[in-house]
């Protein structure tokens, strides 16, 4: 050891540098090397739901499908209903993540890892859906997957449901590649705070990264690089979830050709209100108030209005070009969903919910930045969303068409809401597990944000180094 | 050839250019040394050289195969049941560019991955010369050279202001 630089007022800048990462791995890795006071009570409550769906799953296996209440015509229900919500759910990650990094939005840094997570779990929950929807969960195997030779049994290329398939899993795919890549240099900082058995699992997973300038820039481009790859995929897979309805010409108020990218709109209207519901829960369950600040619900308040009018536009558009037909079901669809309750109730319930009541108060600065408020306004925007889904799904089915003789309209029974309870439970059930092995905010990002933070002269003014929204 | 490493920390990014640039100062080229840091500075924050690499060819190569493998799919799954079709197309098209352009993607994708992998030397959890006080804000000067030269940094580093060295001789497993 040699004396030398680092002495006085710099040794203290150097100290706090040093001491700034610290606290920034003891405050963002408590999860993981301990235990939050709610923690048990949290996983308890929503593992005891997911058990409930899993036993409504388990019961509607053993019945068949008459135990819920999809019968003719209107044959899909709170599963697909479910499928569509939870697919919509899964673009707040790449939004976040990607959008948001490609566009340089710093604010975007300590919650990108929770959209992402948020992004898997949905995603892996919406696809569950289709497969507790079939009934005969094993026989999806044989619409979904090449592999019966010997029976010469193929997937029907031609099908939507196969593009589901393929699109869902190039989604959840990329999506976990994505997290991974970004986790690898937090699993090292894990590793140098673990020991024995966790210790090893951290450094297999951290495959020897030790953060080389080498490292480091490849792990920038990549980061980039996977963004702009994963960006028409996030597109696509709501398009192609569309497609599951707009393909069906049969049907009222599906066969519209704006639909794909309605769905992605209001995909990332959903996402992204979801992803504020996250970071509220960040904030009140790991107590991260430091790191989730009011800008930071001020800048994704800014966002959520900008992105509830392009999908409010789209709405509008779907709906105005449905009537501009003038068929004659189609205007029966339409004034049934406006006119008659409790369509009508469902359709003044999800305009208030998803658009009206949420833009209205976003416009306001206090109420972005505050907590609760935000928290609020996306348990809103979600609870229109779902009905949004669900009015995309039943009305259609559900008025009579010709020739049609046996007909009549949907009630979901406790098997169907147990089930969908579940899937909720299971997506939070999944990122506080994620939360409880990985750091749920990502360390290095925040340090980055924290290293350029700082400012610069111009002129007699003094300018944020970062740009912050 | 063996070599030693010598690992020198420093605590605040400044101190860390001094110490590169003390380095070159001294004839170490590029490959002679690394950082080692826990937040992802801007390239050149302490000097060091840019580095080359052959990360973009990774995602057309998996783009390529993806889009192979989805175009077997595909044409197979349509051509392989004997359907009499009376003279119309077999394949249809639309459908299979749906499953082709996320076959692509994917490829592209699984292939970026594999290629931030290897392009960053990330072949197993061995660490080699290696402090943990480096994911604690630390920022560490790692030296691989030939036992003379090694000395030599060292002292280059502690000219600059480094004040703590790790040393792993010739030979010696790292940590």
């Amino acid at each position: 050891m040699n004396g030398g630089r680092g002495a006085g007022s710099e040794g203290k800048m150097e100290a706090d540098r040093v001491g700034v990462e610290k606290k920034i791995n003891k405050d963002l890795l408590g999860p993981v090397f301990g235990f939050p006071r709610n923690f048990w009570k949290a996983s308890g409550v929503l593992s005891l739901v997911v058990f409930a769906g899993i036993l409504a799953f388990v019961w509607l296996l053993i019945n068949g499908l008459g135990v819920a209440g999809i019968n003719r015509p209107v044959m899909w229900g709170f599963f697909i209903t479910n499928f569509v919500f939870w697919v919509g759910i899964s673009h707040a990650g790449v939004m976040i993540s990607s959008i948001l990094r490609l566009s340089r939005a710093e604010w975007r840094l300590p919650m990108t890892r929770a959209a992402e997570i948020l992004t898997i779990m949905a995603l892996f929950t919406a696809a569950l859906h289709p497969i507790i929807h079939s009934g005969r969960p094993w026989r999806t195997m044989y619409w979904a997957f090449p592999y019966d030779f010997s029976r010469m049994l193929w997937p029907n290329i031609r099908s939507p449901i196969i593009w589901d398939v393929t699109a869902i899993l190039t989604y959840l795919t990329s999506s976990a590649m994505f997290v991974y890549v970004a986790l690898i240099p937090d699993l090292a900082i894990a590793r140098d705070r673990a020991s024995g058995f966790a210790r090893s699992m951290y450094g297999r997973m951290a495959l020897g990264w030790t953060g080389t300038s080498r490292q480091w820039k490849l792990h920038g481009i990549a980061s980039v690089l996977l963004a702009g790859l994963i960006l028409p995929v996030f597109v696509s897979v709501h398009s192609v979830v569309s497609w599951d309805f707009a393909s069906l010409t049969s049907v009222e108020g599906w066969h519209s050709t704006v639909f794909a990218p309605y769905f992605v709109a209001g995909a990332i209207h959903s996402g992204v209100s979801a992803v504020v519901v996250v970071m509220a829960l960040m904030v009140w369950f790991y107590g991260w108030k430091d790191y989730l600040r009011p800008r930071h619900f001020d800048a994704i308040g800014k966002l959520l209005i900008a992105i509830a009018i392009g999908w409010f536009y789209f709405y509008i558009l779907e709906f105005v070009f449905g009537m501009y037909s003038l068929e004659g079901p189609e205007l029966a669809m339409r004034e049934m969903v406006t006119f008659q309750p409790p369509w009508s109730i469902y359709q003044i319930a999800f305009l208030f919910t998803a658009f009206l009541i949420p833009v209205s108060l976003l416009l306001f600065r206090r109420v972005r930045r505050n907590v609760l408020a935000m928290f609020l306004i996306g348990i809103t925007v979600n609870i229109g969303m779902w009905f949004e889904r669900f009015l995309i799904v039943i009305p259609g089915l559900a008025r009579k068409q010709p020739f049609t003789f046996v007909w009549g309209t949907y009630r979901p029974t406790l098997v169907e809401i147990l089930i969908v309870a579940g899937s909720f439970a299971l997506v939070f059930l999944g990122i506080l597990m994620f939360a409880k092995f990985f750091p749920l905010v990502p360390l290095s990002d925040v340090k980055e944000g924290e290293a350029s933070r700082g400012e610069i002269q111009i002129g007699r003014a003094r300018f944020k180094a970062t740009l912050q929204d | 050839m063996f070599k030693d490493q010598v690992l020198g920390l420093c605590r605040n990014p400044e101190t860390a250019a001094q110490a590169v640039e003390a380095l070159e100062n001294k004839g170490f080229s590029a490959e002679e040394y690394d950082i080692l840091t826990a937040t992802p500075y801007p390239e050149g924050t302490f000097g060091e050289s840019r580095h080359r690499h052959r990360l973009y060819v990774f995602p057309f190569v998996g783009a390529v195969l993806g889009l192979s493998v989805a175009v077997l799919i595909t044409v197979g799954t349509q051509i392989f049941p004997p359907i009499v079709t009376g003279g119309k197309p077999i394949l249809s098209i639309p459908p299979m560019i749906i499953i082709m352009f996320e076959g692509t993607m994917l490829g592209a994708i699984l292939f970026t991955v594999i290629g931030v992998i290897f392009e960053s030397r990330l072949f197993g959890p061995k660490l080699g010369l290696y402090d943990r006080r480096i994911t604690e804000g630390y920022i560490g000067l790692l030296v691989t050279s030939s036992p003379e030269r090694v000395t030599q940094a060292e002292e280059a580093m502690t000219g600059a202001g480094v004040q703590e060295f790790k040393r792993l001789p010739a030979g010696a497993g790292g940590r």
